[in-house]
């Protein structure tokens, strides 16, 4: 189908943008790659929203160095993520994470802000952000708030963005010399959603568990991250299938996804066991 | 004052190497505009949310889907369709494979399927099936089965490396 909007504009920068939702009446949806939101719209689960392209503000795109972190700007595309020397050195997890979002041309225009901002409990970029610790920083006319991703995701599609605020950047640690980053994921087809998929983090200061398409949001499992420090990984297993309840629809039943879930953990355990980064 | 367009918006744009000024309306889609306003029916808008590829073209030197492009977000952009391309002979050795090999039947998946085949292709080198198979993996086709398209990206790819036998790293 066609997309029905109710107007345009075109943001010169973040204030600009920020200046342009303001004057929305809450009709204001915020425009970057539009791989998500252009589909949404096409298929009319939305309309008559005012699209404030912000896709042209170069002072959102890229990734540098920032001290200890690394500071990705929101409009940082998912193909530049995937090849980017600093995301490789650094945030390996995030670079491995693109080989499994959709197809080339998506990543060619599909923003690493868009995806977080977005929400979909299905991809793998939130949950990447919930393993890594990453910090959203968010602008907004009122000031610039900095939000950790674990306080980010709030439900479907929900976040803790909140009316005429933009995602600007996302701060993410360094990986430690040691630091181990893995993700895996099960899809009937490359570059479907996943049915279900997992992040496993290896610091320092313990493991750390994130889990995609296996609830309403991206989320940690403590148990299980708590089982793996304490060497169980048959016990982790078993604190994950239990602290997660994942839905059923046409795509896999929720305890097939259940099962999924701790398939995919031992995999990755295997994979970091291993030494593979 | 408000920036805020309500109807249709001016837009500047480079199609197939030529300067194209228009006022489109604002949530058409960049697929929509070329085919609609400009009349290059090469690229399809088949399932426009995305998951079929047909309406692959180039902007800025990127294979991206039309249908989820707005054509507003395309000022000062760079367009290139398989119009452009078959005229310019940028893609000539990778069409006359397609053919000889039947790696199309109704060819309607074909104009987006050269689009993505050509950017992995611009990146030098011969990729393994499996690069290919992944890379055209957004590009649907019901007629094929993949494996005569497959074999033309491999053969192009060989050819452009300056030999008969694989040079490439990849297996299958």
């Amino acid at each position: 189908m066609k997309a029905a909007v109710g107007g345009y504009a075109r943001a010169r920068d973040l204030r600009h943008a920020l200046e342009l939702l303001a004057q929305t009446n809450g009709m204001g949806r915020v425009l970057a790659g539009g791989q998500s939101l252009v589909a949404a719209l096409n298929m009319r689960l939305t309309t008559g929203d005012v699209l404030v392209d912000i896709s042209a503000l170069s002072e959102c795109r890229g990734v540098v160095e920032d001290g200890d972190t690394l500071r990705i700007g929101a409009l940082t595309r998912h193909a530049e993520i995937g090849r980017d020397p600093l995301i490789a050195a650094h945030a390996p997890l995030l670079a491995e994470a693109t080989t499994h979002i959709a197809h080339a041309a998506i990543r060619n225009r599909g923003t690493i802000g868009g995806a977080i901002a977005h929400a979909d409990p299905a991809a793998e970029f939130p949950a990447c952000a919930l393993a890594l610790g990453a910090v959203m920083h968010v602008e907004g006319l009122a000031g610039a708030r900095e939000i950790p991703a674990a306080d980010f995701f709030r439900d479907t599609f929900e976040t803790a963005l909140e009316e005429g605020e933009i995602l600007a950047a996302i701060t993410i640690p360094k990986a430690e010399p040691d630091e181990v980053q893995v993700i895996e994921e099960v899809a009937r087809r490359s570059g479907d959603y996943a049915l279900a998929g997992l992040c496993l983090v290896r610091r320092a200061a313990g493991h750390r568990v994130s889990l995609f398409s296996t609830g309403p949001k991206p989320m940690l499992a403590t148990g299980a991250m708590a089982a793996l420090d304490a060497g169980d990984v048959e016990g982790a297993i078993a604190a994950l299938k239990g602290e997660i309840d994942p839905p059923s629809d046409t795509q896999a039943s929720g305890a097939y996804r259940r099962h999924l879930a701790g398939v995919l953990l031992r995999r990755a355990v295997a994979r970091i066991e291993g030494g593979t980064r | 004052m408000t920036e805020i367009v309500r109807d249709r918006i001016d837009v500047a744009l480079v199609v197939n190497g030529e300067p194209v000024e228009a006022r489109v309306p604002v949530g058409q889609h960049l697929i929509d505009f070329l085919r609609l306003e400009l009349g290059l029916t090469g690229a399809h808008a088949s399932c426009e949310h995305g998951v079929c590829g047909a309406c692959t073209i180039r902007v800025n030197g990127e294979a991206v889907r039309g249908c989820l492009t707005l054509a507003a977000q395309a000022d000062g952009a760079e367009v290139w369709t398989v119009e452009g391309l078959t005229d310019t002979g940028a893609i000539a050795d990778l069409q006359a494979e397609f053919v000889s090999r039947n790696a199309l039947q109704c060819g309607f998946c074909t104009p987006g399927m050269l689009v993505a085949a050509d950017e992995l292709l611009a990146r030098g080198g011969v990729p393994s099936r499996g690069e290919v198979r992944e890379h055209l993996s957004g590009n649907y086709c019901r007629c094929t089965g993949y494996e005569a398209i497959v074999d033309a990206v491999e053969a192009v790819a060989t050819a452009r490396a300056g030999g008969d036998a694989r040079t490439g790293e990849g297996g299958a």
